[in-house]
């Protein structure tokens, strides 16, 4: 199988601050890797760094992404190249609906990949059977992006607008927080039915009871800007049973 | 950084898009200004008598005046000397007397999207064109005549309609009003005149599209729409004109006059030269724009969508004078780099069950200020008068400024008036999520700001709508830095 990502020896800071201190991290077409590990170990910075957010600054190293050099390229050809963010905490934004959002999106990468505009009916259709993924109320389609949705619905949103964008490796951002068992049943079906052997995914998260879910292909622990542990799913049932303190006091 | 700085660079060089100048034989008359001048205008238009008194009172009054301070704008000293008052774009026959359109002139209508010629008429509006100091051309005149409506350019309805002219111009708008007023009415040259008779529902939408074209000269039409009883009119107005280093001044006057169970809507898309990124050049545009709801069940909605002017000094009202008339205000202002503007509106109820709404949204961003100043008065007898007022300000960046000044008098206890304002910024979290999904920070912008605008933007008709959002799009680009 070929490496869709390669992430060598990445060092990253914010505000001048070190937080990523030398990843490593390979990838491959159709495999899901969990990311956990305890607060403030630096799981919300590597996913940040991979979609290109400009408070981060890469001091070192280097991720290679389909063979080009990801840092290289702006948030939006990251997105068009298949990158997608599912966010911790998704921004509202007012007076624009998901539906011209979305149509803003897809054109974006369809002028990227030098096609056409997608027709109006054409985006319609797919919309509709899209929100069916995560069965997102037609009504809240027509809602200003996440203004006033609750938790759960500006979860299932993401999920949405993943579906729509049909990213080749998607990076889910503790997507499981602020979520009921029922929303989070909701959100993880949805991923399940978007996978294909050609994409991948990174699912970080803090706790286990999203990865019942979603099955990891492989387990990383990251704690203190470096990835101190790589293992089968069976991490996960180990890390739920004796918390992350064995890690920390491994690594002090 | 180093993108959002390149994409400042860009908006700097950018060009105004209408801002070339056309070469047209012009009739300029030397700058300056004095009862001769006025005499000079009158003649040139072939004015009666009363029309003449009728400036010339104007003028002698506003040189009693002084240009006002009250607004929040920093208004360079003007040299009323300095400008020309009168320019004429038509050349004349000699042969007949007839004028004859410049083919450049067409052409300069046309490469602004205004075709002149009937066949061509964009989705069947009837259009008034004015550059400079005359109106160039009207079309559907002949159609819209057969219906008793009169569109025709001020000048000629001075010749042709004296009477209705006589009877309502000066009415809504009186010189003594305020400095530019007195101005306008000394020196006005031409804008449109519309008469929609009795019962009548104007079947064409209306327009004028002014046009500045020559330099050092001003501007200083005067529009006068009146609505008899049981009619409707929806009227459009827009405006450019070439980029230039000076700043050229623009004091236009609109009296709208709407009677018994008529209903006018006034529509505006403002887009004069701004001035460049260093905030030199560019048109000051003081601007007297009122509406009077003399009869019961009568309606005035002005929409007015301001990107341009480097100075803006505006505020459409409302007379609420017949009982159950109302009266609407929505606006989107938009400033960038340095211009300014102070605009918003007067609701003045007097009668009965009058209403009011105001709908305002200001977009500042560069190192801009943008002002909303808002008037609501509700008279002793006014009562059950309504107002609702809501006012939003966007920021872009943080060296602009944005303010708001709404003004309530309240005379009468029945009296219901709300005011609503917040204040927004556009967030860098917001326009990260935007590129996360593959939308370019220009892009992103420029649908937040026209979700921000929807509310009064969707109160425009149909292919306005579509011009201003790409006009608002087109006047923030780069503007987050």
């Amino acid at each position: 199988m070929e490496n869709l990502l390669e992430i060598k020896n990445l060092h990253a800071t914010i505000d001048g601050k070190e937080i990523l201190k030398g990843i490593n991290l390979t990838i491959k077409a159709g495999e899901v890797h969990a990311i956990m590990g305890p607060n403030g170990s630096g799981k919300s910075t590597l996913s940040n760094v991979l979609v290109g957010h400009p408070a981060y600054t890469v001091t070192e190293g280097e991720i290679i992404y389909k063979g080009k050099n990801l840092l290289e390229l702006s948030p939006e050809d990251r997105s068009h190249e298949g990158l997608f963010l599912s966010f911790q905490y998704p921004v509202e934004i007012p007076g624009v609906s998901i539906t011209n959002f979305m149509r803003a999106a897809i054109n974006a990468k369809r002028e990227y990949l030098k096609q056409e505009p997608m027709s109006a009916s054409d985006f319609l259709k797919l919309m509709r059977e899209k929100r069916s993924f995560v069965n997102l109320d037609s009504k809240l389609a027509n809602r200003s992006v996440n203004e006033g949705f609750s938790g759960g619905e500006k979860k299932r949103n993401e999920i949405f607008q993943m579906a729509m964008l049909e990213p080749t490796l998607s990076i889910l951002d503790e997507t499981d927080s602020g979520l009921d068992i029922d929303a989070l049943r909701i959100v993880a079906e949805g991923v399940n039915k978007l996978k294909r052997p050609d994409t991948s995914s990174i699912v970080i998260t803090h706790y286990q009871r999203l990865l019942d879910y979603i099955k990891p292909d492989i387990v990383h622990v990251l704690y203190n800007g470096r990835i101190v542990k790589t293992s089968g799913p069976e991490l996960v049932q180990e890390l739920e049973e004796r918390g992350y303190d064995w890690i920390k006091n491994e690594n002090q | 950084m180093k993108k959002k700085n390149n994409i400042l660079k860009k908006l700097a060089n950018k060009a105004y898009e209408f801002g070339f100048v056309s070469k047209i034989k012009t009739d300029i008359i030397e700058s300056g200004l004095s009862e001769d001048t006025i005499r000079l205008i009158s003649r040139k238009k072939n004015e009666p008598e009363w029309m003449l008194e009728f400036r010339l009172t104007a003028y002698r009054h506003w040189l009693t005046m002084e240009m006002p301070q009250w607004a929040h704008l920093d208004i360079p000293p003007i040299d009323y000397q300095a400008i020309s008052y009168y320019a004429d774009p038509l050349k004349k026959n000699k042969e007949n007397k007839n004028k004859e359109i410049d083919p450049e002139l067409m052409k300069t209508f046309e490469k602004l999207g205004i075709p002149l010629e009937e066949r061509l008429a964009l989705s069947g509006t009837a259009v008034d064109a004015v550059m400079d100091s005359v109106s160039v051309k009207t079309t559907f005149k002949e159609e819209l005549k057969e219906k008793g409506i009169i569109f025709s350019s001020m000048g000629e309805a001075i010749q042709e309609h004296p009477e209705l002219v006589r009877k309502y111009l000066g009415t809504v708008v009186n010189y003594r009003d305020n400095f530019f007023a007195a101005l306008n009415t000394a020196v006005f040259s031409d804008g449109s005149f519309v008469y929609i008779p009795k019962g009548v529902r104007c079947p064409r939408e209306l327009s004028t599209y002014f046009r500045i074209n020559a330099a050092n000269t001003g501007q200083f039409e005067r529009t006068l729409i009146i609505a008899d009883d049981n009619s409707y009119v929806s009227y459009l107005e827009g405006c450019t004109a070439p980029m230039r280093d000076e700043n050229q001044l623009h004091a236009a006057i609109v009296e709208i006059v709407v009677n018994e169970n008529a209903e006018v809507k006034y529509s505006t898309v403002q887009n004069w030269y701004p001035g460049d990124a260093e905030g030199k050049g560019g048109v000051y545009n003081f601007v007297t724009k009122r509406g009077d709801c003399r009869g019961n069940n009568s309606k005035l909605s002005w929409t007015q969508v301001e990107t341009g002017s480097a100075i803006t000094w505006k505020y459409p009202s409302c007379i609420l004078r017949g009982d159950n008339s109302q009266g609407e205000f929505y606006s989107v202002a938009l400033t960038n780099n340095y211009q300014q503007a102070d605009t918003g509106t007067k609701m003045i109820h007097l009668g009965k069950n009058t209403k009011s709404t105001i709908i305002s949204k200001g977009i500042s961003a560069g190192k801009s200020q943008n002002s909303y100043r808002g008037l609501v008065r509700v008279s002793k007898n006014a009562d059950n008068a309504r107002n609702y007022s809501q006012c939003d300000s966007l920021l872009l960046g943080d060296k602009c400024g944005a303010h708001t000044f709404p003004y309530m008098d309240i005379h009468n206890n029945s009296a219901i008036v709300e005011h609503e304002a917040t204040t927004s910024k556009i967030s860098e979290d917001q326009l990260f999520y935007c590129n996360q999904r593959g939308i370019g920070t220009e892009e992103a912008i420029g649908l937040i700001v026209n979700g921000y605008a929807r509310e009064v933007l969707n109160k425009l008709p149909m292919e306005f709508a579509v011009e201003a959002q790409k006009l608002l799009s087109v006047s923030l680009e780069g503007a987050v830095g």
